[in-house]
């Protein structure tokens, strides 16, 4: 086995851990992430799995994986590829080997390069021994009989036994690039509380793998060091997490009960999953039947007085849209966060897309206009579901909040806000009656109506899906009232522009190219646009989280550029927006539509033709 | 939480619950004698007439809101169970009525419909039973008896229809009771039964649809007949029904049958006596699925069983939780666990 430095730099790295969907690399990628986050280094991470829960062992259906990317300068992706990749069996080395770098480092189980398993992953000859993997560095470790060897005496029976293997796997990491175990130990401990065999045997073959590494001499230690992060208070968090967050900070600034009714759907049920356990913040979470349900429960308890939320992805909006109809209709405060996956229909349940923005834009019958919003990191997801809460209360008006399934498992170090460091949440609530005021009395500047709950005697009225009268409130069939509503709850939504930041322009703030993004691209296209700044091309990025309504400055940004590139995971939704929105400018696309994010690669190549191209 | 006020604080009339929308289902349509039952019955519960919401979804029936003042939303087809569910947990202290039809309810509704009922969310469902789609003109519904002729059914509908009790009572529901139309007294009665019932509380009106399926009822509500055609059901009650007061209903072996006080050595001690409040539902579905010609249809409180709500078993779990956890305020919870300080 070759003993060399196995990774070129120092600065950040990419591990990506692959195996069976039993082999647990989904924990062991989240206690190395966590453990480098603790340690002080800026962190990405993107969960890559199967929609099956458990495909058949050993084969590629089944191959789990999660990627991270950590270091001491800004990390804003997880890395496009790998410099080291961990691979539990043959099908995940197939699987994954196209996300290493040329000359990675593979570390597998060499136990598990058996014939019946190679043969399961496709592998017509051992790839070990046909030359094929020759440009890598590989480490081949016994895993899982290193494994059984730490805990025959342990007590536990096979199955327990080999359930630790992915401890050790970590621990060769741990080694490599020097982290502390401290904190995955205190891990196990909490963990498995009241069963202190589990504990000691995870803490066993973890320390074992790290002391394999050590003693074989086959891999080299790595010292990253702590990135310089602005000082304050951490965590790791999620982006569904985050989003539950950030709706659970506003209700408290707000002085509202917080109410959501959903339904569990890939990948937007953590959401729900972490609101359930927030009982002692007074969260009134249901789990109702269907979609639809969820989101008309929400309804009626903004009608109550609720900060109201629903959250799910893409199939679950499209059942949403005749309540969302109703919610602009009845112009109720109410959030609808849409973890976009890919689609259509089922589609890729587990893979990343952005293919719901005209579903939120333009998907329900009539003249129906909402906010939408775009999340645009993990830890980003706090801000923006706690300025969602905000302009829907004090606008009146349902928001939709569109992540997707790669921040929303994505994790990122999140600097804690205390809540009354957030900006100000002042409801449309009325209380009492003065003077004409109803619940159809409107905000001058906002057009936002009166929020009346009920169990005020002299407010009482009564609203509905029929078109109101501007005035009375009352069911009205008159046809200029009709136009003049739809013209006021379409100038509503627009005047929420006033009430947002404008557009930045991050890199060039005017010159050849404009790279437009919206949502989670921007980790991705940050990178790139700043690579290419630094290179001196005049390329600037603006990254859109309002998009409905689009910030006032917008076309003030896009006029300082000679061209507009609109980059999506989709076949161009938000450039058709722009084209009906902003038709004065031209409008060209990159899009990509394979259930994952960008790379670094493909974006600087394609940029890098358009800046010489010019 | 529950306080004591007496009547006279809250008190409001059937005057009061008229809102100035004027009322446009056709005439002689059976809703206009519901919601002159409800506003009689609303002011007889000592309920504080702010504290009302009634909440509709889409039909004829679910006009109803807008006609009747106190908070109301008229919301989508089927959803109200729904929306109605919202308002309850949201905010336990209102008082929420649900106005659904046999369309509404029954067939796209049908889901809110079990849920809220296997749940027993503490609201109220008067559910209008017209047999027929009236709003969209004459389509048949999921209560429409087979064979009927409609506009959806040009030779006769195929499909065997719904008895909403029978459905109630599959969905574990704890709270059923029927009338009909015309009989605005015992409308009302059952109303204000339903409105004091801690739970999901449905309440089938038997109405009749003048326009599209007129008559649809008729063999039950017929003036000369009703009394042998219908029993009314009370608590603790022998169940005697008809004109004279002579027939009852016997258990014989697991059948129920109709019989005749002073023949064949039957007397009143033989007759069943109602219990709304037995558990096990069994003897409540052989009166719930009474059937003309054989038997009269079962009117009154069927079955009325309390329970654990869902709204307070929601508020219990959440103050239970909140004694015992360390997380009082977000700005805890942002600092439980794994936090560091970069400094």
């Amino acid at each position: 086995m070759n003993v060399k430095t196995v990774v070129k730099h120092l600065n950040k790295v990419t591990i990506r851990f692959s195996g069976d969907s039993g082999d647990g690399m989904q924990l062991s990628g989240k206690l190395f992430s966590d453990a480098s986050a603790l340690f002080g280094n800026n962190i990405s991470t993107f969960p890559d799995f199967p929609s099956e829960i458990r495909a058949p062992q050993g084969t590629i259906a089944g191959v789990s994986g999660f990627q991270v990317h950590f270091g001491n300068t800004e990390i804003n992706t997880p890395g496009d590829y790998a410099d080291v990749l961990v691979s539990m069996n043959p099908a995940a080395l197939k699987s994954n080997l196209k996300w290493l770098k040329k000359g990675g480092t593979i570390i597998i189980d060499i136990d598990s390069f058996e014939d019946k398993n190679l043969l399961k992953a496709g592998y017509t000859s051992n790839p070990l021994e046909d030359g094929s993997l020759e440009s890598y560095e590989i480490i081949a470790a016994p895993i899982t009989t290193q494994t059984q060897e730490l805990l025959k005496d342990s007590g536990l029976d096979f199955k327990s036994i080999l359930k630790t293997k992915n401890m050790f796997a970590l621990g060769l990491t741990f080694f490599m690039f020097n982290r502390p175990l401290e904190s995955t130990e205190h891990f196990f401990e909490k963990k498995f509380k009241d069963k202190p065999t589990i504990i000691e045997a995870n803490k066993k073959v973890l320390r074992g793998g790290y002391y394999y590494a050590e003693n074989v001499n086959a891999i080299e230690p790595h010292i990253i060091d702590p990135a310089k992060i602005e000082k304050g208070f951490y965590r790791t968090v999620n982006g569904n997490v985050a989003t539950a967050w950030g709706l659970l900070a506003a209700a408290e600034n707000a002085k509202l009960q917080l109410f959501l009714g959903s339904y569990p759907i890939t990948p937007a049920s953590e959401i729900l999953q972490e609101l359930s356990k927030q009982k002692s913040l007074g969260a009134h979470v249901i789990q109702c039947e269907d979609e639809i349900a969820g989101i008309c429960t929400a309804i009626g308890a903004s009608f109550a007085g609720n900060l109201a939320a629903t959250s799910t992805s893409g199939p679950g909006l499209s059942l949403k849209s005749e309540a969302i109809g109703l919610a602009v209709m009845m112009e109720l405060p109410i959030v609808i966060v849409d973890v976009q996956r890919s689609g259509p229909s089922t589609g890729l349940p587990t893979k990343t897309e952005q293919g719901d923005l005209l579903q939120t834009l333009y998907g329900r019958n009539g003249e129906s206009p909402c906010i939408v919003m775009a999340v645009t990191t993990s830890a980003g997801c706090f801000d923006a579901a706690y300025m969602a809460a905000k302009l829907s209360l004090e606008h009146m008006t349902p928001v939709i909040l569109l992540t997707d399934g790669y921040i929303a498992n994505g994790s990122q170090p999140w600097k804690i806000q205390k809540t009354s460091e957030l900006p100000a949440i002042t409801t449309r609530r009325v209380i009492g009656k003065l003077g004409n005021n109803t619940a159809f009395l409107r905000n001058e500047d906002s057009l936002a109506r009166n929020w009346v709950i009920p169990g005020q005697k002299e407010l009482m009225f009564r609203i509905g899906g029929l078109e109101k009268d501007s005035n009375t409130g009352a069911a009205s069939h008159d046809p200029e009232n009709h136009q003049r509503m739809c013209k006021l709850r379409e100038e509503k939504v627009q005047r929420v522009a006033n009430f947002i930041p404008d557009l930045e322009v991050i890199g060039e703030q005017s010159g050849d190219v404009l790279v437009v993004g919206w949502g989670s691209t921007y980790g991705h296209l940050l990178s790139v646009v700043e690579k290419l700044c630094a290179g001196g091309g005049k390329i600037g990025l603006a990254q859109f989280t309002y998009i409905k309504p689009l910030p006032k400055n917008t076309a003030d940004v896009f006029s300082r550029f000679k061209r507009i590139v609109v980059c999506e995971l989709n076949l161009g939704q938000f450039a058709s927006y722009l084209r009906t929105s902003l038709q004065q400018f031209k409008y060209e696309q990159f899009n990509k539509i394979q259930g994952l994010p960008f790379t670094e690669e493909e974006l600087k190549k394609h940029f890098m033709n358009i800046l010489e191209a010019k | 939480m529950t306080e004591v006020q007496t009547q006279n604080d809250y008190s409001f009339s059937a005057k009061d619950l008229k809102s100035g929308s004027e009322v446009k289902w056709c005439a002689g349509c059976g809703d206009h004698a519901i919601l002159n039952s409800l506003q009689q019955a609303l002011p007889q519960l000592g309920h504080k007439h702010e504290d009302i919401v009634v909440v509709s979804g889409i039909g004829c029936s679910s006009r109803f809101p807008y006609y009747i003042n106190t908070y109301g939303m008229h919301t989508i087809h089927g959803r109200a169970a729904a929306i109605a569910t919202g308002v309850k947990l949201a905010n336990p202290h209102l008082h929420v009525w649900q106005i659904t039809g046999d369309g509404d309810a029954l067939a796209i509704g049908g889901n809110h419909f079990i849920h809220a009922i296997r749940r027993n969310i503490d609201i109220n469902v008067i559910l209008f039973n017209n047999e027929i789609y009236g709003l969209t003109k004459g389509q048949y519904s999921p209560t429409t008896t087979k064979g009927k002729i409609t506009k959806t059914s040009p030779y006769g509908t195929i499909e065997m229809p719904f008895n909403p009790g029978e459905l109630v009572i599959g969905a574990r529901g704890r709270f059923f009771a029927r009338t009909v139309d015309n009989n605005l007294p015992l409308t009302t009665e059952l109303f204000v039964e339903a409105g004091k019932f801690k739970g999901t509380s449905i309440v089938e009106v038997l109405q009749n649809c003048v326009i599209f399926n007129n008559g649809t009822h008729a063999m039950i509500t017929d003036k000369e007949e009703k009394d042998d055609r219908q029993i009314i059901l009370k608590h603790g009650q022998p169940m005697i029904f008809g004109k004279n007061k002579d027939k009852g209903l016997i258990l014989k072996g697991l059948q129920l049958e109709v019989v005749t006080i002073g023949e064949n050595g039957i007397t009143e001690k033989d007759i069943l006596v109602h219990d709304a409040k037995m558990a096990n539902p069994i003897l409540h579905l052989m009166l719930i699925s009474m059937k003309l010609p054989d038997f009269p249809v079962a009117m009154g409180v069927i079955r009325s069983v309390e329970d654990t709500t869902l709204n307070e078993e929601m508020d219990e779990q959440i103050a239970d939780v909140k004694a015992k956890s360390p997380i009082k305020t977000v700005d805890d919870l942002f600092f439980h666990g794994d936090v560091w300080e970069v400094k």
